[in-house]
């Protein structure tokens, strides 16, 4: 008997007298014999909880974390503290182990969730519907792409060098498959260049992409920016750092038609990567277009309230090859991680931690900005995030960090190799002030060191 | 208290201006006013309405809300092709370990060895089990690992300078996969289904041409029933130069007995949130990892985990690889969702390789068992099986002759089940099948919790034939009744009114 199974012995002989064979064997005689396989799975035996635990607590030890680490790195992830609550409350068994609320009746929690969940989605954004979730946000902008190809049959877009690295990426892998084309403008002083925008939007363009804050940090004039989209027709998508919008105007009201991101920083841990959750907000027009679920508010038989799946009829379950994406399983349970946390911080909490990250950033800016051999890669505003050029080669100078147990940041070079020697600083509430001091410290230090050795 | 009673409010109606949980850390920095950090015409004039509650208040909120939820480890959940196995708390706690949930993904890879061999040990588990030998761990869910699958495709065919139009894919396939096939910019054909549930080879022979890119099939299919033609169906795919895409939704029929590669597929998904135990989390979080065979491998995404060799006796290291000249790019942030991958590394450690394959040969068991009880008393009549053959781990029963003979649809008896304490099976799907009722037990129930499955239907049916209008009508023990989901398609309201 395996560990999570529980037919006995003579379970499975009633279980076999019932079925009317001899053996399992039986069953699976449907499966042709030269395709079953003739030997067990070269994996190894079986392990005991504790002798499991061990193996794993081994690797995990082998990782750098930010519970050992001052943790700088941000690029879209950020190592925000995750109230207690949010543990609690997602690791209860009624929200963990449910399938995705396809019976309303007894998923109520779940789809009230939803709904809380996509009002505060919506209040963030500034835009009036937002879905349930998608998987992360990079392929959150992609699926922006497919709305925007249906919305206005067009296959073109144009995306800000300022969009995340992995969201241009994957628009690009994705729009194979759309049969699309991608075109980037550049950044010019750490924003959007508008000139060399303006130009590259035309009549064919389904889509203009912008981030803001952008990848090196810098708050973008999104409504400055958006006119082009505007004048020619193509929806504007804008991806935000959620984390942003207790202080920075929303989405919503510079002219986005689709608002969209990576939810990790609101509830989620950094899990080096995901499970995270993606959130895509849009207009009234837009909402039969909308990829994932959508909770929605209505009523039972006896007139009472309750929530269901809304706009089901987008949905891959039932309208198949015409569905308006191929989405099924999201991040629900991220999804509601979200909605804890901001809850949590509140109305005011969330515009106060924005603004204490916008403090803290201004000050680790301007302590870096002093460094000998260190100076503002831009001078653009930024709230959370910030770049810098170093005097010494970038991996050299996170090498010596690394050994005083700092994390200093994200090595521009890795996806930008106009800046191979930029730095990409992140802060978050975690990061104290003397924390910001001594890593200004270490990478003053290590740059002092590594540009007498170049 | 009866939940039918309680006055459901949202977290929005429960805010107290001046109500609060949170307390941040002081700002221990010079707090100059926001207009002179940023640009007011890039500020916001208020902040975003967010409820005002305490932290109290919260907990009791989402607690009782939790209440209004079913859930796996409360009861039976028949659910078909969505596998809901139970969950290993292990898998929790070790996936919770700061080394794993703390870990930065841009950490170096250096500085990050152990979740780097994490995944490339999963990685290598999930190619043995799939019979195929290299593993993208990159899609995020199942649809994404079939999105992942028809851009291999498609980069495929390139490689050879050809372009291809047409995904096949039999009427009983799962909605992702023609939604697939559009994102993925070819045109879908239906094959069609033959008299025991398999492909049928005529149509299938009649609708191969030079056009087809890939055939996407799950094997067991949705029936349950595994398709003995599977070695011909691959041979006439590959004559004809396209891919064959295993959709790993039913994998947990086959673990360790059979195995899509020696099938001979090219591309497989593994729903993580299926067979590998990751919770469902009421929605997601999963992960659609991929295996593919020799010739696609070129074109896997990138980075791709791998294990470089010491030299002169020195450990082996781990590494992303984002040197693939021919690769489709990336399909997200990142290294996909790891918390996941810990979890499902976790369950396969634990079972290991006799573990698994007893964990299928349940699976199957249990399926078939719960069909013969079915298969007596009054769902011998009125449920008939869809398929009268032995099943892989899931059935298909038909509710025509209920509907017809006690004017009871199918999603009647779904809902009728809710008041015994079941959720429901999978409900008309496949489409194939009239009334549809799609029951998976999975292997990790007892042969008591099938028992007593069987004597709810059972029951059920015998109360219809007394006063269908019972059921008709159900149910009624659920925190709300039938719910208007029409009015919610036409004037959908998805989101609070605030102020």
């Amino acid at each position: 008997m395996t560990r999570y199974t529980s037919a006995t012995e003579a379970d499975r002989a009633e279980m076999l007298a019932a079925i009317g064979v001899d053996s399992t064997e039986e069953l699976f005689e449907q499966v042709p014999g030269p395709l079953r396989l003739d030997r067990p799975l070269g994996l190894p035996a079986g392990m005991s909880e504790a002798e499991v635990h061990e193996r794993l607590a081994a690797l995990a030890g082998r990782n750098a974390d930010a519970e050992g680490e001052v943790c700088f790195l941000g690029a879209g992830m950020y190592d925000h503290y995750v109230p207690a609550i949010v543990d609690a409350i997602t690791q209860r068994s009624e929200f963990l182990t449910p399938y995705t609320p396809y019976q309303p009746e007894i998923s109520q929690g779940g789809l009230q969730a939803m709904f809380e969940f996509q009002t505060a989605m919506s209040e963030l954004t500034g835009l009036p519907v937002s879905n349930a979730g998608l998987y992360e946000g990079p392929s959150s902008v992609a699926s922006a792409g497919f709305l925007a190809i249906g919305a206005t049959g067009r296959r073109r877009f144009v995306a800000s060098r300022g969009v995340h690295p992995h969201s241009r990426e994957t628009l690009a892998t994705y729009s194979v498959g759309f049969g699309a084309e991608v075109v980037e403008v550049g950044l010019e002083d750490g924003v959007t260049d508008p000139a060399a925008l303006a130009d590259a939007v035309d009549g064919e363009t389904a889509a203009v992409f912008l981030q803001s804050p952008n990848f090196l940090g810098a708050v973008e004039d999104v409504e400055a920016l958006g006119v082009a989209a505007r004048e020619h027709g193509a929806l504007l998508v804008v991806a935000v750092d959620p984390m942003t919008l207790g202080i920075l105007k929303p989405p919503g009201e510079q002219g986005a038609d689709v608002a969209l991101g990576e939810g990790q920083p609101l509830g989620n841990r950094l899990d080096y990567g995901g499970p995270s959750f993606g959130f895509f907000c849009g207009t009234e027009e837009l909402i039969r277009r909308m990829p994932g679920r959508i909770a929605g508010e209505t009523d039972d038989v006896d007139g009472r309230r309750g929530f269901v799946l809304a706009l089901q009829t987008r949905e891959q379950h039932i309208r198949r090859e015409k569905a308006t994406h191929n989405i099924c399983t999201a991040q629900a349970l991220n999804a509601l991680a979200a909605m804890i946390h901001l809850a949590w911080l509140g109305r005011e909490g969330f515009r106060e931690l924005g603004e204490l990250l916008a403090r803290r950033t201004a000050y680790a800016r301007e302590r870096l900005a002093a460094v000998e051999g260190v100076e503002l890669l831009h001078e653009a505003p930024v709230v959370r995030e910030f770049a810098v050029r170093l005097d010494a080669p970038v991996e050299r100078v996170l090498e010596r960090c690394a050994e005083r147990g700092i994390a200093a940041g994200y090595p521009l070079g890795r996806e930008y190799p106009e800046h191979e020697d930029g730095l990409l600083v992140a802060i978050t509430e975690r990061r104290t002030r003397e924390q910001i001091d001594a890593l200004a410290d270490a990478i003053g230090t290590a740059v002092a060191a590594e540009a007498v050795t170049v | 208290m009866n939940q039918q009673d309680e006055q459901v409010l949202t977290i929005y109606e429960k805010s107290k201006p001046g109500r609060r949980a949170a307390v941040l850390p002081e700002a221990e920095v010079p707090e100059p006013p926001l207009d002179k950090l940023i640009p007011s015409k890039l500020l916001r004039s208020e902040p975003p309405r967010l409820p005002e509650i305490s932290e109290p208040e919260i907990v009791r909120h989402y607690n009782r809300l939790s209440r209004r939820n079913f859930d796996l480890d409360t009861g039976f959940y028949p659910l078909g092709s969505c596998t809901m196995k139970h969950n290993p708390r292990l898998n929790e706690r070790v996936a919770a370990l700061p080394g794993h949930a703390r870990l930065h993904p841009g950490q170096d890879a250096r500085r990050a060895q152990g979740a780097l061999e994490l995944m490339w040990l999963l990685q290598e588990s999930l190619g043995e089990i799939c019979g195929l030998p290299h593993v993208s761990l990159q899609p995020s869910a199942g649809s994404h690992g079939e999105l992942a699958g028809l851009l291999l495709t498609r980069a495929f065919h390139a490689d050879r300078g050809e372009e291809r139009t047409k995904v096949l894919a039999p009427d009983t396939s799962h909605g992702t996969n023609p939604a697939t096939v559009t994102m993925a910019g070819y045109e879908v054909v239906k094959v069609a289904t033959n008299e025991r549930g398999g492909v049928e080879m005529d149509d299938l022979r009649s609708k191969i041409d030079g056009e087809v890119a890939c055939l996407m099939l799950t094997n067991p299919n949705t029936l349950g029933l595994f398709d003995e033609n599977i070695a011909e169906i691959a041979a006439l795919i590959h004559e004809a130069g396209g891919t064959l895409y295993y959709d790993g939704a039913n994998l947990n029929a086959v673990m360790g007995h059979s195995r899509p590669g020696d099938m001979g597929f090219d591309i497989v998904h593994v729903n993580l949130h299926k067979s590998f135990s990751q919770p469902h989390g009421g929605g997601g979080p999963g992960a659609g990892p991929i295996a593919v065979s020799e010739r696609i491998e070129p074109f896997l995404p990138r980075p791709q985990v791998v294990r470089r060799e010491g030299e002169n006796g020195a450990e082996p290291r781990f590494d992303l690889d984002f040197e693939r000249p021919k690769s489709i790019g990336r399909l997200r942030g990142f290294q996909g969702n790891f918390g996941v991958f810990v979890r499902s590394y976790a369950y396969i450690l634990s079972l290991g390789a006799d573990g698994l394959a007893e964990a299928s040969e349940t699976a199957v068991l249990n399926a078939n068992y719960l069909k013969a009880r079915l298969a007596q008393g009054r769902a011998a009549e009125r449920l008939p099986v869809a398929f009268d053959r032995h099943c892989m781990h899931e059935f298909v029963l038909s509710g025509k002759p209920m509907k017809k003979e006690l004017g009871l649809a199918t999603l009647d008896l779904a809902k009728r089940l809710l008041d015994f304490g079941f959720h429901p099976p999978t409900v008309y799907f496949p489409l194939l099948v009239e009334e549809a009722l799609m029951v998976e037990p999975t292997e990790t129930e007892t042969k008591e919790s099938l028992d007593a499955f069987a004597e709810a239907i059972e029951q059920i049916l015998a109360e219809a034939e007394q006063d269908p209008e019972i059921a008709r009508q159900a149910p009624y023990t659920t925190p709300v009744r039938r719910l208007d989901e029409v009015k919610a398609t036409r004037k959908p309201v998805v989101r609070q009114p605030l102020g």
